[in-house]
């Protein structure tokens, strides 16, 4: 469920009370944190880091060193291109390029200035029979599509026909 | 062992009549959803008396989606690349007999007709061990499992002592599956010693390397399997708690483990007094926030520890492993095969594989080739039968260079090498690693330098930052290859970055370091003319690195849509609208956006 409008700090509280004040814990409270946000909001982590007592910049070390964590809001669908070896050396590289472009993103951002989209890389998905592959995913987690044996020209259909269904 | 009754139950179906349909993460991403859906749909329309049986993955992946129908007095006959259109026409042919458009049997009752699984390419030189279930049985049903001969290992370890038990995984020669391939007994006995109140087993699941996903398909497909293996190794070690860690990002994965856990824990084969046993143990599934490092066992530890990074080894976790205790890492593969090697007897694991590595291995083939997917084969077998026998060779008019083996801590094995027999040993003094067994096969359309480059990145990128030579040599051998695949390197540099490679190799912390070169080290052994050619010429043989190659326009494909000429961001694209299209070299960046733009694939390098 997406809770867009709740306050970070409170939802901290509740999430820390159900795994305690355990600092073994720390990877599962921001893994719960994201499932509400969908991403890390500074706010959320400040709490954390008191809750927990443990420092800040101790919990965005961790925050920072895994994958699955964000610390960006993110846009209504996200698109992983797939840079594993495979998908690398079938072209991966063309078609995250032409996604980019198409979604207009340029200096390093990672997400639409309109919120719809958000693109990045990921590692293998294990669909190495159909690289190049992206996988789109809602950004409340509820959908989840995977598009095989992509082109640049398919990577740029797939941005305009995820952009219309964001706009829905 | 699975009795010809058994087999016909699980086969057939109560009702004489199951139609399998693979539910996995790679089958869902060809389309096995709506396949599933479709012969539902199918199924009921027309009436047919037929179970729909959800299973998991053979690791057939360039079949995908495939169904197999299995009528008794009929061959099961499997259906590869299946499109929801042909669903009832395929059922309804079946039913009748005609069996002509499968694409293999399972076993042959006639002569004619589509060819047995054991004579098909694909099949045949695979040695189905570990892998037995994978498509065969519903994953998310332990009684499938039991009906396979499931859990009757854990049964005949629990009437042995501890020592007989780690006795019997020695006498197997089994070596861990995930990397290294160290002695599976070695690591138990030493925490079997350890006197601790508290020990604990970890089965490791993270498989973060590129284009590796055996581990996934086999606890998609069998998740019981690697469950049980982890149960005995936590009864020879003495542990009371096992942990199976798995990554987030493979949901499917860790929901199926999740719901073995739960089955097994009902039907007596967790918790207090395990089979009437004095044995207690229980086992949690924990979702890693997923980090190439947490394949190493200390960065593993340091995870579930809420911390993050590894440290230095000795201690070993044996002796010194999750908060502070004696703590058993195996790996998935290697614990489905501690359950399989209690259930057939060390005889039937010990056929296969060579001297010193026994038994088999899951490899997966990606890449150039025709058919990419999941073979086990004895530990031994020539790179050649899988790349060419197995996965077809390389795809129309290309020809095969290379295969990577063991993802970003592995190495590039040239074509001239492919008579070489893979074991732990062998692949180590050529230059690569088994890993945990992912062969990417490169053809002449790819670039070597190009190649190092991409897992130099990779491991740059996953590098924790903990030690000095992986984070700042990695970084530089990466700004090597930059200038390398740039044009503008010199041969010094060559040197250099052979000189730096085996310095990192001799002085990170952990493995993640120790290996990283390597796919450097192993490209310049093996492909030295191609960086040459990249410093001497300026040139890239593949036509790969962007910055030595020149683009042009085809005449032939070009329809003057000005698309590349909308994209140049220096000018140098000049044609009106409907007509060919020219590129000016003179200021040309080489940028490449006009080759991604195109949407005739009119630009061409050359």
């Amino acid at each position: 469920m997406y809770r867009g409008r709740l306050n970070p700090r409170e939802v901290v509280g509740e999430v820390v009370s159900k795994y305690g004040c355990d600092r073994g814990r720390l990877v599962q409270i921001l893994q719960e944190i994201q499932k509400t946000f969908r991403y890390l909001p500074r706010e959320s982590l400040e709490e954390v880091s008191e809750k927990l007592g443990v420092s800040l910049s101790e919990v965005l070390n961790v925050a920072t060193f895994y994958h699955q964590f964000r610390l960006e809001p993110v846009g209504r669908y996200i698109i992983y291109v797939c840079f594993g070896t495979a998908c690398y050396l079938r072209g991966a590289s063309e078609v995250y390029e032409a996604i980019r472009r198409s979604a207009g993103l340029s200096n390093g951002r990672s997400t639409t200035e309109d919120g719809l989209l958000t693109v990045e890389k990921a590692r293998c998905f294990g669909c190495c029979s159909l690289a190049p592959v992206a996988m789109v995913l809602s950004s409340d987690g509820s959908e989840r599509y995977v598009h095989g044996k992509l082109t640049p020209q398919a990577g740029r259909r797939l941005v305009f026909n995820y952009r219309s269904k964001a706009r829905e | 062992m699975l009795t010809q009754t058994s087999l016909n139950r699980i086969l057939y179906g109560s009702r004489g009549f199951r139609i399998r349909v693979p539910i996995s993460s790679c089958t869902l991403a060809a389309g096995a959803g709506e396949v599933y859906r479709k012969v539902i749909k199918v199924v009921e329309e027309h009436g047919v008396d037929a179970e729909v049986y959800r299973v998991g993955c053979t690791g057939l992946c360039f079949m995908d989606p495939w169904i197999e129908l299995a009528r008794e007095g009929l061959p099961p006959a499997i259906y590869g690349n299946v499109k929801t259109e042909q669903i009832e026409h395929i059922i309804k042919n079946y039913s009748e007999g005609d069996l002509s458009e499968a694409t293999a049997v399972r076993f042959k009752t006639g002569s004619g007709g589509p060819p047995a699984l054991e004579e098909v390419d694909f099949w045949r030189y695979q040695v189905r061990y570990v892998s037995r279930n994978c498509g065969l049985v519903d994953p998310e049903s332990i009684y499938d499992y039991i009906e396979t001969g499931g859990y009757l290992g854990l049964k005949k370890a629990l009437y042995m002592k501890q020592e007989e038990v780690i006795e019997v995984i020695k006498t197997s020669g089994l070596r861990g599956r995930g990397g290294a391939g160290f002695p599976t007994w070695l690591k138990w006995k030493i925490a079997y010693e350890q006197k601790n109140d508290v020990k604990y087993v970890i089965c490791n699941g993270d498989e973060g390397d590129p284009g590796a996903f055996m581990n996934r398909l086999l606890a998609e497909s069998d998740p019981h399997r690697v469950l049980e293996g982890l149960i005995i190794a936590g009864y020879a070690v003495g542990a009371t708690r096992g942990i199976i860690f798995v990554r987030a990002e493979k949901p499917l994965m860790a929901d199926r483990l999740e719901k073995a856990v739960e089955d097994a824990r009902k039907l007596g084969f967790l918790g207090k007094n395990i089979l009437s046993s004095n044995f207690n143990f229980d086992v949690e599934v924990y979702r890693s926030a997923g980090a190439f490092v947490c394949g190493e066992e200390t960065a593993l530890i340091a995870a579930i520890e809420g911390r993050s990074r590894p440290r230095q080894r000795p201690p070993y976790p044996a002796t010194h492993g999750l908060w502070g205790r004696p703590t058993v890492i195996n790996n998935v593969e290697t614990l489905a095969h501690v359950a399989t090697i209690f259930q057939t007897g060390v005889e039937e694991f010990v056929k296969h594989g060579t001297e010193k590595s026994r038994g088999t291995k899951m490899f997966c083939v990606t890449g150039a080739v025709k058919r990419t997917g999941v073979y086990e084969v004895p530990i031994g077998t020539k790179i050649k039968t899988l790349v060419f026998d197995l996965a077809g060779g390389s795809i129309e008019g290309r020809k095969v260079k290379a295969v990577q083996i063991g993802g970003p801590s592995g190495g590039c094995i040239p074509a001239e090498l492919m008579d070489l027999e893979m074991d732990y040993e062998s692949l180590q003094s050529y230059g690569a690693i088994m890993g945990s067994g992912g062969l990417v096969v490169i053809d002449d359309s790819n670039c070597m330098v190009d190649v190092a480059k991409f897992f130099t990145s990779f491991t740059l990128a996953e590098s924790c930052g903990k030690c000095l030579p992986c984070r700042v040599g990695m970084r530089h051998l990466s700004d090597l290859l930059e200038r390398l695949t740039s044009g503008e390197a010199s041969l010094e540099d060559i040197e250099v970055a052979q000189e730096l490679g085996e310095s990192i190799a001799r002085s990170s912390l952990c493995a993640l370091g120790g290996t990283a070169p390597n796919p450097i080290l192993s490209t310049l052994r093996y492909f030295k003319d191609e960086y040459v050619e990249h410093v001497v010429n300026r040139r890239c043989p593949a036509k790969v690195c962007a910055k030595l190659v020149k683009y042009s326009v085809d005449p032939a494909l070009c329809r003057g849509c000005t698309q590349c000429a909308r994209v140049c961001q220096v000018g140098a694209i000049s044609g009106s609208p409907g007509e060919v299209h020219r590129i000016n070299y003179d200021i040309c960046i080489k940028c490449g956006q006009c080759l991604i733009a195109c949407p005739f694939g009119a630009i061409k390098k050359v």
